[in-house]
């Protein structure tokens, strides 16, 4: 007993160096993170100190009042676009995941091909076509023509997602649902969906943050309307007042709290979305 | 810029498509010819939605798109829709244009920069965390951060770290001596300040795929190598970096595919200026379509269906190699 003890003991007092270079790798990694913590901490005055605090000494809460007093609706605005773009990319590609999975249809190779080249095309392009076909619309400037948008970042990743996972799913289980008389619609919705969990959590995180993120569809088709979203919250700040950058980097820090949600609350759905496909149960 | 990848050798073979298990007892076309159509209408029921949605929200607007090339938009045709058909003049105005040599040359070294050191030193953080060592999983955890961020918190804040007169960069460097650069405001370093900002978002990306490509590489390899006196340098060149070829093209591939297209980054940082010396072919569409009082939106989709092209040229090619493995 007390060997295997000393042996993890060596085991761990021979790589404290590793542990060591990797705080630091770690450290310079995320130094632009920290920077931002404490610029938005800094006090105004200070702010074209030469050269600048390391560390926010006079701490000042003057940026986060101001995110409080002007930000508010722009993370309103931003946090109910996520949350439609997670409702219709969940919809949409559910299905579709389970039928390319699971019922063999003719013609589902040359779909997911489709969906592949969709993810594929630049923002730029989908952002300028959007615009032609919004203005003709009367849908700029408006939160559902937003939720439609930025859904294309996250629906055809989505279904390659679905697809992998209910790939997953015994078919001796789907069979006897069938055998039980259960039809397509009633398998999926009692059977399929909620064994696929953890591919509905992870399509949820990545569509919501991708939306959450989104400038380009922002910038294009939002701009100047009633409701615009966070990342245009920002991005006028740094046109209108950039001698305010407590402010800026304040509602930067507020921006990034659902990020470090994600990262905190479910780290193995991130890591299972970036190397998709590798997703398992 | 946000990206997945699927990794073709660590999925289960019967994951990989649907038809891989329905074709294996007999021939494809027997098999097709056996499912009930019941089963087709179930199918295509399940996904009528999604291919309404492709033919609505992707292929309406790349046509849109296409269109704008090829006439002669001004804001009022634009909006009453009877623009006059131009043909190709559109794209012998962007090729004409004093912008389109730099665009093009930036285009190139933005991407290929960006992706030479973002693999490189993926590379290395990720065989650097294969190692077991105490925090190890945590630290790899928190190297994700950069990717998670919105890239308008990512941009604004490298904006100000590299503030000519008030950025910390600047400080660090006065402090060893070096006199201050002017990162985002002086055309000789706009390009390098974009770059250093895209290739610190893409490490993330680079370190989780390679990482989980380096745990498919069996442990008995490097002992068998070790014994026979190979040092970790042979070990790496020898090994790791030949097995894991086929993970490096995807992830080369498929963040080629994504740096054409970055546009964010560039446009919050520096707008692509100053005077075009960091604009790419992704921001001047935009500059083209938005960014002016006077649109010029048949120019924009020009310069837009040329940076399609190009990522769907490699997009193929990355298909193709993920085809290719997938197989063998």
């Amino acid at each position: 007993m007390t060997g295997v003890v000393v042996t993890r003991h060596n085991r761990h007092s021979r790589t404290w160096w590793k542990t060591a270079i990797g705080l630091v790798l770690t450290a310079i990694m995320l130094f632009p993170v920290y920077w931002m913590l404490n610029v938005s901490f800094t006090r105004d005055q200070d702010m074209r100190k030469s050269p600048p605090g390391l560390f926010p000494t006079d701490a000042t809460l003057e940026g986060y009042r101001a995110v409080v007093d002007q930000q508010l609706p722009y993370l309103g605005t931003s946090l109910v676009i996520g949350l439609g773009t997670v409702v219709l990319t969940v919809a949409l590609a559910a299905p579709a995941g389970y039928a390319l999975a699971k019922l063999r249809p003719r013609g589902g190779g040359l779909l997911s091909f489709v969906l592949l080249a969709a993810q594929m095309i630049p923002g730029i392009i989908m952002a300028m076509g959007f615009y032609a076909i919004y203005l003709s619309l009367g849908l700029l400037q408006s939160v559902p023509g937003l939720i439609v948008a930025d859904s294309t970042l996250a629906v055809p990743f989505a279904v390659l997602i679905f697809t992998a996972f209910m790939s997953g799913i015994p078919g001796e289980l789907l069979q006897a649902a069938k055998t039980d008389g259960a039809g397509a619609v009633r398998t999926f919705w009692s059977i399929v969906m909620p064994m696929s969990r953890n591919a509905v959590v992870t399509v949820s995180l990545f569509a919501f943050l991708w939306s959450w993120s989104d400038f380009i569809f922002a910038s294009t088709l939002a701009s100047g309307g009633a409701h615009q979203p966070i990342t245009l919250g920002i991005y006028q700040y740094i046109g209108n007042n950039n001698q305010e950058w407590n402010a800026i980097m304040a509602t930067a820090v507020v921006a990034s709290l659902p990020a470090a949600v994600i990262l905190v609350l479910a780290q193995r759905y991130v890591a299972a979305g970036v190397t998709a496909g590798a997703v398992k149960d | 810029m946000k990206h997945t990848t699927q990794l073709p050798d660590r999925r289960p073979l019967r994951d990989r498509t649907g038809a891989a298990t329905a074709a294996a007892p007999s021939p494809a076309r027997t098999t097709a010819r056996r499912r009930p159509s019941s089963q087709q209408w179930a199918a295509w029921g399940f996904l009528a939605p999604v291919t309404l949605y492709l033919a609505l929200f992707y292929a309406y607007p790349l046509y849109r798109n296409i269109d704008l090339s090829l006439r002669n938009y001004t804001v009022r045709s634009f909006v009453q829709g009877d623009a006059p058909f131009t043909g190709l003049r559109n794209y012998l105005t962007v090729f004409d244009d004093p912008t389109f040599a730099p665009a093009l040359l930036h285009t190139v070294v933005f991407t290929v920069v960006s992706l030479v050191f973002q693999y490189a030193i993926g590379l290395a953080l990720a065989v650097f965390f294969t190692q077991h060592f105490r925090l190890s999983a945590t630290l790899r955890a928190l190297f994700l951060v950069p990717w998670l961020l919105p890239l308008i918190v990512s941009a604004s804040t490298w904006s100000w770290m590299l503030n000519s007169d008030s950025g910390i960069v600047n400080a660090a460097l006065h402090a060893v001596g070096i006199g201050p650069v002017n990162w985002l405001t002086s055309p000789d370093w706009s390009l390098t300040s974009v770059i250093l900002a895209n290739i610190w978002i893409g490490v993330p990306f680079n370190l989780v795929v390679l990482h989980s490509g380096l745990q498919s590489i069996p442990a008995g390899l490097y002992e068998a190598a070790a014994l026979d006196g190979a040092n970790a340098w042979q070990r790496f060149w020898r090994i790791t970096f030949p097995l894991l070829r086929p993970v490096s093209a995807i992830t080369l591939l498929l963040g080629l595919v994504y740096t054409l297209k970055v546009f964010d980054i560039i446009w919050i940082m520096t707008k692509g200026g100053p005077a075009d010396s960091s604009t790419t072919f992704a921001t001047w569409s935009y500059q083209l379509g938005f960014g002016n009082l006077l649109p010029a939106f048949g120019p924009g989709a020009a310069v837009g269906n040329l940076l399609v092209v190009a990522a769907l040229v490699f997009g193929l090619v990355y298909m193709r190699v993920q085809r290719k493995q997938g197989l063998s």
